[in-house]
């Protein structure tokens, strides 16, 4: 199906001030995969994950989301298909109360009061905060804030949902409970994150970034074996897999000679 | 430094107080700003010597107060806090204004001091009226009956976004007045450069953080006008309430109450 | 300073509030109109920014004594005068209602004040005229000061305007004056310098905001005669109205005076310093009328039939017309000023 694919070739964007941030990328995304886009700060990911909604327009190359191109006429339905949660949720949720904010898209796309009232009800209760309705945002801690974005972006019902760092800055339970509920979406999720742990648990696949291009493109746990191509791309192992004897020391290569599957 | 959290107001705890319920909670807050409103004009359209007649207006204050069930200290500890003020105001009427009005006993009082004790007493009436309305309504509630009676909607947006970021914003203003107190020594450090660089730091980010708002908008349908909820109906009793309270202040107006019952106790004694 | 409801009376604060809910309607229009959707958050952000930026205090060189900033002019200048005046507008509308800094009929002398004089005289009169673009440091510094420096002036003179036609208080207006513009002119100075340093840090930094603020011209097509026209009507009704609700209620000090004392005994002024203050007065008020309404009682006073003190109708009619009739030779000054503004473009 046709509809669902992210499709990105050939795209480059250099900001005004001269920098370049993204340097001729390429990359599909088919229907319901979980993809993580990783790589040292500055290289790009930001930038690239900005263009997937048009919030930024391609100098070169082109991205196609599903059946539609990218382009301003297109844009309102690109929008209603992905859904962008940003890095500081206190930018995404501008509105006086939790429930205005959840309900702010759904009224922008035109639907009428019970329906959206139905929408951000379910919204918020599959995010687990409908006891927060009716808080102002300022109220409400990392975690909760977190949540509620995400809700706000569910309630316009997108198939694909792109994150910026969901996890900073969120206390360990706050971060588990959003790793188990991001488990629980089918949607398309392309998640740019320093956290590789939680890339581990969400993410088959992942995309290296460094310096505007992409410097790999494969399954997951090749990617975090591959000690030189994490060391030029400025990452490191996720944490579990350091302090795992096999992977990370002199039984490391052994296993892999033995052919034994080795999990995280 | 006026703190956004400081003993006067305390915006997390006007809020709380304005979550509560009651009948006056209850009610529309069209009808609790207007009669605010009702409030303050008569107060101020008192002339200026005049102070038993306001009285019954504290009265009426401290029986929203009670109906509402919010602690009379809430407000009182307030006046106190700004008691200094409401005294700059009236400072000068004993001084240009020494023509005498009233003899109470061998005490004679100057026009001066009477319109200053008026003025203080027309200072807490009107603080408290405002107190009120905010611990009963809640900002957002003001908001939407301001825009529900003719105010602008870009006004009230404006209003919203506003408070939904002075939050936001006083913790970074605060951050960085620590930042820089603990850099400053001997009053160096926090003249008027230092301040511009400071300011300008935080102006340019929040020029970024509007963007990134306006973006985040954008992303979920944005087109320039923000759209809300339908607003409640005014039921029965709103409008009767309401016109209870019109009533009730009209005639606290129109008739010195503290007077007649001053009058009525002394007819009592024979 | 802000003015407070407990200065104020009905007709002044009634006039003063429709003038001012009368321009934010057509600020609102006119933001509306050219919206450029940025501006949404944009307004709502730097009004926040507004109050954060009130809460660190600066020291001022020379004095030692700390002061903080306005930011009506760094918002006319970031905002174009339609915004900034909405900002201004809602910052102290917060203020108002959170703060008990002005009062709910206060208000609208409070907008009018610190609203009008920054973005509507001060802005693009002095600041765009002398500053222009904002490119020459130097002309960025002086056009900015002078710029503060009036729009506070003129707000002083508001509020010692509004204070003296309510009549509650008792400070003539020559004192009032003598006291307030003093003040206010340092502060605007220091608002001034405060302002320069902080749009050039901004321009340095961010050299394309400039480009941006310096499309939006400052005034555009205006057409004056509908909204002196409006404004006036505004005033003379509410003015009117106002007067009339005022001075309908019977006065209750005549009352109870009698009931307590039993007799309406007068005794004539001290002759010192009242009398000096009065010769003052009569050789620097410009309006006779205040200074008359305090001085009278001597003269009566040995005429005991009459009440002691000028009926308070008269008063507050006097000042109901009065505030209107300021309010409104206040907006023909400006669109005067704009007209021969306009016609240099």
């Amino acid at each position: 199906m046709s509809h669902h694919i992210v499709e990105v070739q050939d795209l480059s964007y250099t900001y005004p001030d001269g920098a370049a941030a993204v340097r001729g990328i390429s990359f599909r995304i088919h229907h319901g995969e979980s993809v993580a886009v990783v790589g040292a700060n500055g290289a790009g990911k930001s930038t690239l994950l900005l263009h997937l909604n048009g919030a930024l327009t391609p100098q070169r190359g082109s991205v196609r989301i599903g059946d539609f191109p990218l382009t301003k006429a297109t844009l309102r339905d690109i929008r209603r298909t992905v859904g962008m949660i940003f890095q500081d949720p206190d930018d995404q949720l501008f509105m006086p109360t939790v429930f205005e904010d959840v309900a702010f898209g759904p009224l922008n796309l035109g639907l009428p009061p019970e329906e959206v009232e139905q929408r951000v009800l379910a919204s918020l209760a599959r995010v687990g905060v409908e006891h927060l309705r009716d808080r102002p945002p300022y109220k409400l801690s990392g975690g909760e804030k977190r949540a509620v974005s995400i809700a706000a972006v569910l309630a316009m019902s997108p198939d694909i949902l792109v994150m910026d760092e969901p996890s900073a800055n969120l206390d360990p339970r706050a971060r588990r409970t959003l790793i188990e509920l991001l488990a629980g979406f089918h949607h398309t999720k392309i998640i740019a994150t320093h956290d590789l742990d939680l890339v581990l648990d969400l993410c088959p696949r992942t995309i290296v970034i460094r310096e505007g291009q992409i410097m790999a493109d494969g399954p997951t746990r090749d990617i975090f074996t591959n000690d030189r191509l994490l060391e030029e791309s400025h990452l490191d192992k996720p944490l579990r897999m350091q302090a795992c004897p096999v992977c990370s020391g002199s039984m490391a290569r052994k296993a892999e000679d033995a052919g034994s599957a080795h999990e995280h | 430094m006026a703190n956004i959290e400081s003993a006067f107001v305390d915006l997390g705890l006007l809020d709380a107080l304005a979550a509560r319920d009651s009948i006056v909670h209850r009610l529309d807050p069209r009808v609790k700003v207007m009669t605010a409103a009702l409030f303050v004009l008569c107060v101020v359209s008192f002339d200026k010597y005049v102070i038993a007649a306001m009285l019954p207006f504290a009265l009426f204050l401290s029986l929203v107060l009670g109906l509402a069930g919010i602690p009379a200290r809430f407000v009182l500890k307030r006046l106190v806090l700004v008691a200094p003020f409401a005294v700059l105001l009236g400072l000068f009427n004993p001084f240009f204004d020494r023509q005498i009005l009233l003899h109470l006993g061998p005490v004679a009082v100057s026009g001066g001091w009477l319109s200053f004790l008026s003025i203080l007493l027309r200072f807490g009436l009107t603080v408290g009226a405002m107190l009120t309305l905010i611990a009963v309504t809640g900002f957002n509630g003001v908001c939407m009956a301001m825009e529900k009676m003719g105010m602008p909607k870009i006004f009230a947006v404006q209003l919203l976004l506003l408070y939904r970021y002075i939050f936001v914003l006083a913790d970074e203003g605060q951050r960085m007045h620590r930042a820089r107190a603990l850099r400053s020594f001997d009053g160096r450090g926090t003249g008027i450069t230092t301040y511009g660089h400071l300011i300008g730091g935080l102006l340019l980010r929040t020029l970024d953080r509007a963007q990134r708002i306006h973006l985040a908008m954008l992303c979920r349908g944005f087109d320039g006008t923000i759209r809300t909820s339908r607003p409640p109906r005014l039921v029965a009793r709103d409008v009767l309430l309401f016109a209870l309270a019109c009533l009730l202040l009209i005639a606290m107006r129109r008739y010195d109450c503290s007077l007649l019952l001053g009058q009525f106790l002394t007819e009592l004694v024979p | 300073m802000h003015m407070a409801d407990a200065l104020l009376s009905p007709a002044v604060g009634g006039v003063m509030w429709a003038t001012t809910a009368a321009t934010i309607a057509f600020c609102a229009k006119k933001t509306q109109r050219d919206l450029d959707d940025r501006k949404v958050p944009l307004m709502g952000v730097l009004g926040a920014f507004i109050f954060a930026a009130q809460m660190i205090n600066f020291t001022i060189p020379a004095t030692g004594s700390s002061g903080h900033l306005g930011g009506g002019m760094i918002l006319a200048i970031l905002l174009g005068p339609y915004a900034a005046f909405l900002v201004i507008a809602s910052v102290l509308t917060v203020q108002a209602l959170f703060f008990a800094d002005g009062g709910l009929l206060a208000l609208g002398c409070n907008i009018f004040n610190l609203g009008v004089f920054p973005c509507f005289i001060a802005y693009p009169l002095i600041y765009k005229t002398i500053a222009g673009d904002g490119k020459s440091p130097k002309r960025l510094a002086f056009g900015a000061t002078l710029a503060a420096i009036v729009s506070l002036q003129l707000g002083a003179l508001g509020v010692v305007l509004e204070t003296v036609a309510s009549g509650i208080s008792a400070l003539p207006l020559g004192d009032f004056l003598a006291a307030m513009l003093p003040i206010h002119f340092a502060i605007g100075l220091v608002e001034g310098l405060v302002t320069t340093a902080v749009i050039s840090f901004v321009w340095k930094a961010r050299p394309e905001i400039l480009a941006y603020s310096a499309v939006s011209r400052p005034l555009g097509n205006l057409s004056i005669a509908k909204v002196l026209t409006g404004l006036g009507l505004a005033a003379i009704v509410t003015g009117g109205a106002l007067s009339w609700f005022a001075s309908s209620f019977p006065d209750g000090l005549e009352w109870s005076m009698a009931k307590t004392s039993g007799q309406e005994e007068l005794e004539a002024p001290h002759q010192g310093i009242h009398h000096l203050l009065a010769g003052i007065q009569e050789k620097t008020a410009f309006l006779p009328d205040y200074a008359f309404q305090s001085n009278e009682p001597q003269a009566s006073a040995s005429e005991a039939s009459a009440p002691s003190w000028p009926a308070v109708d008269a008063g507050t009619t006097t000042s109901g017309l009065v505030g209107g009739g300021l309010t409104l030779f206040l907006a023909v000054a400006v669109g005067f000023m704009l007209r021969r503004r306009t016609q240099f473009r």
